[in-house]
């Protein structure tokens, strides 16, 4: 009789629900708990975070990028989740402003919490924040500087842009050159955004300022016992294929024998197979061949008899890449040597970083090609190097596309939130209180960033509202000396796109968050013990 | 439970007494209806323009958030046979109409809370049952009186992105609508077949993509592969390309009876390495010779395969995925060829130009096919800031494909914000006072139930929802003017019409269908029998 009455359940064992206010708090409490966590390493004095991995306690990452972070801890709760995602979409598209998308993101969703508790429905807010959002797209298109005209103005429009970038990472106090090595590549690539014809290369040893861009391409590989280390003029052949013994690739085949002599009679046809493979490749008229996979001691000492130079064990993206600035096709089979399109370089050498030896190509087919090379005196201080140097790059090669700028340091927040603010004194009703939070959002992050230099941050945002008010337009944060300046004077800059970004995902995670009124926890699948 | 025969003797019917749990008669009843209007009050909150969405946490920790009923209950993991029921018709709604799949489930659960006070009055369900039969016969009919009709052709497709609006207004790409909306039908219609009303959804292909955001949304004439060309040195970009659709692999036989080749001297050895060889080439050259351009194949090539390709100057995509390969075989006239031997010149597909394409700083490439010979083939690139709004918008754009889909199919309309369901309720309550006997309850109480969908509408959109709903009813009666509903965008006006909100005739008759014989079914069980120990 009792059961009939009780509430009915419906879902599965082990599944959990979260309904209305309950199913919000968490949506707020995750979401902003992650902002929180990575909003100290907003800003040219933000701090980096350590990341040690689960499984290896010796291996860990040093590092001051939203996205590594973001994609590097474990989260279970679903709207941080969408947090990371928008920060890891953000990386992929642009490259840059992984954090303060997510930061942003994270203030919109406190301000919002703050107006639900004033009894505000989230559909309210949401209609006042994609208002606001509009307004603060407008304006931010408004204020941007289109450079496409002036090439040589571009240029030093890039050098600032990725000064602007390095001075939040651990590069700052060599900016300049990162800059240069960074634009100086960005250019080679003639407006393709394919960042993949840059090599960066990690050596250990020296320090981070002797880092410096190779022409040409170098790979981290040696060259066979015993062959030159110097050619002129090669021609190269890029190839995957087996050249440690050569199976036949028919199912089931084996070798079945019953004597040695004649083992060792297929071991010699095997033998004589992979000479006549040799044969043929030296065939084409090459004096350097590149493979992917091994290559065993028998083939390499053909290729030295015969004057070829081979280089085993190019991984798969170095070869592309091989294949991409030698110009070269990547070949598999060899027997139509007039077919096959050879690489060239004028010059393969080998050389020396540090301790290392490697080969460089230089005087490829591509110009566009060239390798980065970074030193530094840790393994940490190098990937996050690389990482930093990445995220400019991709800033720089999509710039390249799109050449508009906006000002940096705090700057292009203010004046968003600003027309935000203007706009909202027209809008009556409830829409203008969430306007206004939006435009409260957006003011946060200068003050996040001011937070994190150690500065009095709310004296100093305030001081900047107020010269905006007062029509200096192009205000910002100095952050080094704590006060208020003209930016354009600083030449903080940053991309348009990074902004644009930034402001577009995060109120599109924002209303995707304030949607949702349910929570519903699937039973987490079992696990076995391994 | 045990029953004596007629020598005395027991037997059992059921067996394992203390494993099972057993509710019979009116509780059980009671149980049913109370764990339907569990789920339907669950669905109750994303009804409508202001409605809320839910994420959903599946067994792996990934995140859904959505407002598609249809989609909520398949992913909520329901394990209460009553709710499976509810989910199973959600997807009824689903398959036939695309749209509605929340207010069916809603209109269902307050038939049977409806039902919940009849029984408490003594009346036997299947008179319930009855009752509410002829009630929705008499709602659908009252449907098809105050319906009103659309017109449109290939040029003046307004009303159509009108009424994939209201589909579409519910969903978080409401602030896209007008763009998204447009796409939609734009990519109905140019599949549609306007004559034999007939859409060939095959043709249209929903492809995902994160990056931009939802408004950045495009369509596409032609089709979207999410692959590139199996080696980096193969042309980009190729015009007029032939097609061969490939389904074996560029690989050596692999016969699927288990074997074994021994090699047991020199002489076969060279034998067997030469026969590899021939493999090889035999496959590329017959491809040449049927005079494709392009290669598509579901499975993989082996390296020297794909070389010779390259020498032989044939782009080839490999690991293309089967729906992909069918509706490339469907768009460009190809024929899926399963044997290298049986490609020929008339197996050959055509299309104007395939590309590829890259996407963002991610070395992400996608290879387009556009111009496809046969038929008209479109896909929409739905765009958008993070996954899970573009899994998002992908179902929405789909209930919106799915509006225009049934307005092409018949073009009758219904207003929609409550006004279909008020008016029929107003309808019913009329009715009910010509008909003697018990029915008459049951019909009041689907009248009742009806105005579940505009409460909830109300109440979503923040406003005294009994008192707006009974507003609009009275209005209704006065005025004769079926098409006044609930305004949930507080837009100055409860015309429908002039809102240009309305739904499809078939979606909302099926809507009713379905939810009525559902409340039936449920009604009509009496005798739960469980194992106990699983709740």
């Amino acid at each position: 009789m009792s059961e009939a009455y009780q509430p009915a359940r419906i879902l599965n064992q082990g599944s959990t629900q979260e309904k209305a206010e309950g199913a919000r708090l968490s949506n707020f409490v995750g979401a902003i708990a992650l902002s929180d966590l990575i909003s100290t390493t907003l800003g040219p004095k933000g701090m980096d975070k350590i990341l040690q991995s689960p499984s290896n306690l010796l291996d860990s990452t040093i590092t001051n990028d939203g996205a590594t972070i973001l994609s590097s801890i474990q989260i279970s709760n679903p709207a941080a989740k969408i947090l990371i995602e928008i920060s890891k979409v953000q990386d992929d598209e642009i490259g840059d402003g992984t954090t303060s998308v997510v930061v942003l993101a994270g203030e919109l969703l406190k301000e919002s919490e703050k107006l639900i508790h004033k009894r505000i429905h989230p559909q309210t807010i949401i209609k006042g924040f994609r208002l606001a959002k509009d307004i603060a797209l407008k304006k931010l298109k408004e204020i941007a500087q289109d450079h496409s005209e002036n090439e040589e103005d571009l240029k030093k429009y890039l050098k600032k842009i990725a000064m602007t970038i390095f001075s939040t990472k651990i590069l700052t106090p060599y900016k300049s050159i990162f800059a240069d090595l960074a634009v100086d590549s960005i250019l080679r690539l003639k407006g393709s955004t394919n960042l993949e014809s840059i090599q960066i290369l990690k050596k250990t040893g020296g320090l981070l300022k002797e880092s410096y861009i190779e022409e040409g391409f170098v790979l981290d590989k040696k060259l066979g016992v015993g062959q030159p280390k110097r050619i002129e003029n090669a021609k190269i052949l890029v190839a995957n294929t087996s050249m440690d013994y050569d199976k036949i690739k028919i199912f089931g085949s084996r070798v079945v024998v019953n004597s040695s002599s004649k083992l060792a009679e297929i071991e010699e046809e095997e033998k004589k197979k992979m000479i006549r493979k040799c044969q043929k490749i030296v065939d084409h008229g090459i004096n350097v061949f590149i493979n992917r996979q091994l290559i065993y001691n028998l083939p390499e000492q053909f290729f030295t008899d015969h004057g070829v130079v081979s280089i085993e064990h190019a991984d798969f993206a170095g070869i592309e890449r091989l294949s991409l600035v030698t110009g070269g096709e990547i070949v598999s089979t060899f027997d139509h040597p007039e077919l096959v399109t050879l690489g060239t370089a004028k010059l393969i050498e080998e050389i020396m970083i540090g301790e290392d030896k490697l080969i460089r190509f230089s005087g490829c087919k591509e110009p566009s090609a060239c390798t980065i090379i970074l030193r530094g005196s840790s393994k940490q201080i190098l990937d996050e190097a690389e990482r930093s140097l990445h995220d400019g790059l991709a800033v720089l090669s999509q710039m390249v596309k799109n050449p508009k700028t906006v000002l940096g340091a705090g700057c292009t927040e203010i004046i968003m939130a600003q027309a935000i603010e203007e706009a909202a004194k027209e809008t009556s009703g409830k829409i203008q209180i969430a306007m206004e939070a939006f435009a409260r959002a957006l003011t946060r992050i200068p003050t996040i960033i001011a937070n994190n230099a150690g500065y009095d941050a709310e004296q100093l945002v305030s001081e900047l509202k107020t010269s905006h008010y007062k029509g200096n337009n192009t205000f910002g944060l100095d952050v080094t000396n704590g006060k208020v300046c003209d930016v354009q004077e600083l030449g903080i800059i940053e991309s348009f796109l990074v902004k644009k970004g930034m402001l577009l995902k995060a109120s599109e995670a924002t209303e995707m968050i304030l949607r949702v009124d349910h929570i519903m926890y699937s039973a987490p699948r079992q696990r076995g013990m391994n | 439970m045990l029953r004596f025969d007629s020598s005395g003797k027991p037997f059992i019917i059921i067996r394992d007494q203390d494993q099972k749990e057993r509710l019979t008669g009116s509780e059980a009843r009671k149980a049913n209806i109370l764990a339907a209007m569990t789920v339907a009050n669950l669905m109750k909150t994303s009804i409508g323009p202001l409605g809320m969405d839910k994420i959903l946490v599946d067994q792996d920790g990934e995140v859904t958030a959505t407002n598609d009923g249809a989609t909520i209950l398949k992913n909520m993991q329901v394990e209460n046979p009553i709710a499976k029921l509810l989910v199973e018709l959600s997807q009824g709604q689903d398959d036939e109409i695309g749209d509605g799949t929340t207010s069916v489930v809603v209109l269902a659960g307050a038939l049977l809370e409806e039902s919940l006070s009849l029984l408490e009055k003594g009346i036997h369900p299947s008179k319930i049952s009855e009752g509410y039969e002829k009630a929705c016969d008499i709602a659908v009919k009252h449907l098809l009186t105050i319906c009103d009709k659309i017109e449109f052709d290939k040029e003046n497709y307004e009303s159509l992105v009108l009424s994939a609006k209201t589909s579409l207004g519910s969903k978080i790409v409401n602030q896209y609508t007008d763009k998204i909306a447009k796409i939609s039908v734009e990519a109905v219609l140019a599949v549609a077949d306007l004559e034999r009303k007939d859409v060939r959804f095959d043709l249209i292909k929903l492809e995902g993509k994160t990056g931009g955001t939802l408004g950045d949304t495009e369509l596409i004439d032609g089709i979207i592969i999410p692959k590139n060309f199996s080696h980096p040195q193969m042309p980009k970009q190729i015009k007029n390309a032939k097609i061969a659709i490939l389904t074996c692999p560029f690989e050596p036989p692999k016969p699927k009876t288990g074997h074994k080749l021994d090699i047991d001297s020199v002489k076969k050895y060279k034998e067997l390495l030469e026969i590899e060889q021939n493999y090889f080439k035999e496959m590329t050259d017959l491809v040449k010779k049927s005079g494709a351009t392009l290669v598509l194949c579901q499975w993989g090539f082996d390296d020297e395969a794909n070389h010779l390709l390259l020498q032989k100057k044939l782009p080839a995509v490999r690991w293309v995925s089967g729906t992909d390969i069918e509706l490339i075989a469907i768009a460009t006239g190809a024929r899926i060829v399963p044997r290298f031997s049986e490609l020929t010149e008339k197996k050959l597909g055509k299309a104007g130009m395939v590309i590829e394409k890259s996407i963002g700083t991610t070395d992400e490439k996608m290879i387009v096919i556009e111009k496809c010979s046969n038929t008209k083939t479109v896909t929409i690139l739905v765009k958008g800031g993070n996954k899970m709004v573009v899994e998002e918008g992908k179902r929405s754009i789909h209930d919106a494909l799915c509006v225009t889909r049934n307005l092409i199919k018949d073009n009758r309309i219904v207003y929609g914000g409550g006004a279909a369901e008020i008016s029929c309720s107003v309808a019913l309550n009329k009715a009910s006072k010509e008909i003697t006997g018990i029915e008459q309850y049951s019909i009041r109480a689907f009248s009742q139930a009806l105005l579940s969908v505009p409460i909830a509408l109300a109440s979503n959109s923040g406003l005294n929802s009994l008192e707006a709903v009974s507003e609009i009813q009275l209005q209704q009666l006065e005025d004769k003017k079926p098409f006044l509903g609930i305004d949930c965008l507080s837009k100055g006006t409860s015309n429908m019409k002039e809102q240009n909100v309305f739904d499809t005739l078939r979606g909302k008759i099926q809507e009713f269908l379905l939810a009525t014989q559902m409340a039936k079914m449920i009604l009509k069980i009496d005798d739960i029998i469980r194992p106990t120990g699983q709740y």
